[in-house]
């Protein structure tokens, strides 16, 4: 049984078939990758299995378990954890308080203050943010805002880790950072997938790469089969020709 | 303060005790609304509707019911209202929740204006009083428990879930927060005082129809003098609620001709040289004094 797995997953907007026909899975420790050109349908695939959105056919199961009635916050307690392109922190509260909220509602366990605090605080520090942990995150620099949100996703020790454009952004030293932090992940036993345009970096982190193009999946395989796929080469390289 | 307010009615009587009720309705009504619309951002304009369901809940049973028990019916009945209501409104955002708790309240006005009609034939009802001490008391319990209800969510993580709605509602229930339920029953808990207080001003009007018990300024006050006092923390809204309701009365007394127009003057100046409130005000002039120039600007 995988980790995760869709079948058939579409989402229309209005006509536009944001998502169409796609299934997909991903194992227990398995880094998965998803790439693809901008509105491919990648965030919005996110949307769907975090329940931001609903999709219009097709089904997803977690464990086993339909998932795609589900709304969002029982996801998340399910073991789901997102972080957003754009980021979405709660600019006025202090990064542990925004952490704290991922510990203390991010599960169906009941947590004491303190032990929340406490998995909080090892959240913080796994993203390197400790001497931050009082600074309102509002007045983080971008960069130290998708930390808090890797942060605020792991401190209720998800299952799943989605991550949607982590190194956008980010200067060559805080990716090869960011590529450390996922690689220890991994070595946690949390399942990630994430979508990314920094190329080095997801084919050198990612066991496996699905590749959608307006919203269909195009290729699957190891980093070394999508990389010498005709069909995305063509869309990579051959985007200017529709141009 | 709280054994000064205590004891009160025993030091003096009349005119100051009936203030003093006056103020304290306007606290209650204040930091129950601040308890939800100040970390979410949701204002709601429907606290003259909980608190006009608590005068006819008054008028209703008190005499037949003891007034404490009233009074807890009330709090019962306005919390039901709210839970309905919130369920239904609370997946509104913004400027919608705003305008559809306004219309609420115009809505149970007129509901309850027909239902007199058809079943009573009369546009109002008396209401059996009660005397100015027992419901200076029964406010002051109220207003109490009211400060104690906030200042226990503030501190839980109940307060966090709120504030974070109010910072980023996506990003909170993707944090595993279930944002209805929270969004629903702080709106329904808020009421419960609401609905009380409704209930112990009635018994001090012996007369009451729909335009008396669900006058929209009891929707509007409690947003102003929330924005008067301040709402960074619970002080604010308390003495707004003093300040805003003994100017309100001076006012009146001294130039009832004159009363609104100076009273609206009052308010502009406040919003616009006060944004923080005059608790904000306070701070900053007390950083200024004690910081000198590293005061904050």
């Amino acid at each position: 049984m995988h980790l995760l797995e869709g079948q058939g997953v579409t989402r229309y907007f209005g006509g536009l078939a944001a998502v169409s026909d796609v299934d997909f899975y991903v194992d227990r420790g398995e880094i998965l990758g998803l790439i693809g050109p901008n509105g491919a349908g990648k965030t919005t695939l996110f949307n769907l299995i975090s329940a931001a959105l609903k999709p219009t056919r097709g089904k997803i199961t977690f464990e086993g378990r339909d998932i795609t009635p589900l709304p969002a916050y029982k996801i998340r307690r399910l073991g789901i954890a997102r972080t957003f392109q754009t980021v979405k922190i709660f600019p006025h509260v202090s990064v542990l308080k925004n952490v704290m909220v991922g510990a203390l509602f991010g599960t169906d366990r009941y947590l004491s203050s303190a032990e929340a605090r406490k998995k909080a605080e090892a959240a913080i520090e796994f993203v390197d943010m400790g001497p931050f942990k009082d600074v309102p995150a509002g007045d983080l620099t971008l960069a130290q805002q998708k930390r808090l949100e890797v942060a605020r996703a792991l401190a209720s020790e998800p299952k799943l880790l989605l991550l949607d454009e982590l190194m956008a952004g980010l200067t060559p030293t805080e990716v090869a950072e960011a590529m450390g932090d996922i690689a220890e992940l991994r070595s946690r036993g949390i399942t990630v997938i994430m979508i990314e345009h920094v190329m080095q970096a997801i084919m050198a982190v990612s066991d496996r790469i699905i590749v959608l193009d307006y919203g269909k999946k195009i290729a699957e395989g190891t980093p070394a089969e999508v990389a010498a796929n005709p069909k995305v080469i063509e869309v990579y390289l051959g985007e200017e020709c529709h141009a | 303060m709280f054994v000064l307010l205590a004891l009160l009615p025993t030091m003096t009587q009349g005119y100051l005790v009936t203030l003093l009720t006056d103020i304290l309705r306007y606290a209650v009504l204040t930091v129950a609304w601040v308890i939800f619309s100040g970390p979410t951002g949701y204002m709601s304009l429907a606290s003259a509707a909980f608190y006009g369901i608590g005068f006819y809940v008054a008028a209703v049973f008190n005499g037949p019911l003891p007034f404490a028990v009233v009074i807890i019916v009330a709090g019962l009945v306005a919390c039901v209202m709210a839970l309905v209501v919130g369920a239904l409104t609370l997946r509104l955002k913004g400027v919608y929740f705003c305008i559809f708790t306004f219309a609420l309240t115009l809505l149970v006005n007129s509901v309850v204006l027909e239902i007199e009609r058809v079943v009573t034939g009369t546009r109002g009802r008396f209401v059996e009083t009660e005397s100015t001490q027992t419901a200076y008391y029964a406010m002051f319990i109220v207003a109490v428990l009211t400060v104690i209800m906030a200042v226990l969510i503030r501190r839980s993580r109940y307060g966090l879930a709120l504030q974070s709605i109010g910072e980023h509602e996506e990003a909170a229930a993707h944090s595993g927060i279930n944002v209805v339920r929270v969004k629903v029953l702080t709106f329904a808990a808020t009421a419960i005082v609401m609905g009380m207080a409704g209930a112990i001003i009635a018994t001090r009007r012996a007369y009451i129809d729909p335009g008396i018990a669900f006058n929209l300024d009891t929707s509007f006050l409690p947003v102003l003098m929330a924005l008067f006092g301040g709402m960074a923390n619970l002080v604010g809204p308390v003495i707004g609620a003093a300040v805003f309701t003994y100017i309100g009365e001076l006012l009146l007394t001294r130039f009832p001709d004159l009363y609104m127009l100076i009273f609206g003057v009052v308010l502009i100046l406040a919003i616009l040289f006060m944004p923080n409130g005059i608790l904000g005000l306070a701070q900053t002039t007390w950083a200024k004094i004690r910081g000198g120039r590293r005061a904050p600007a």
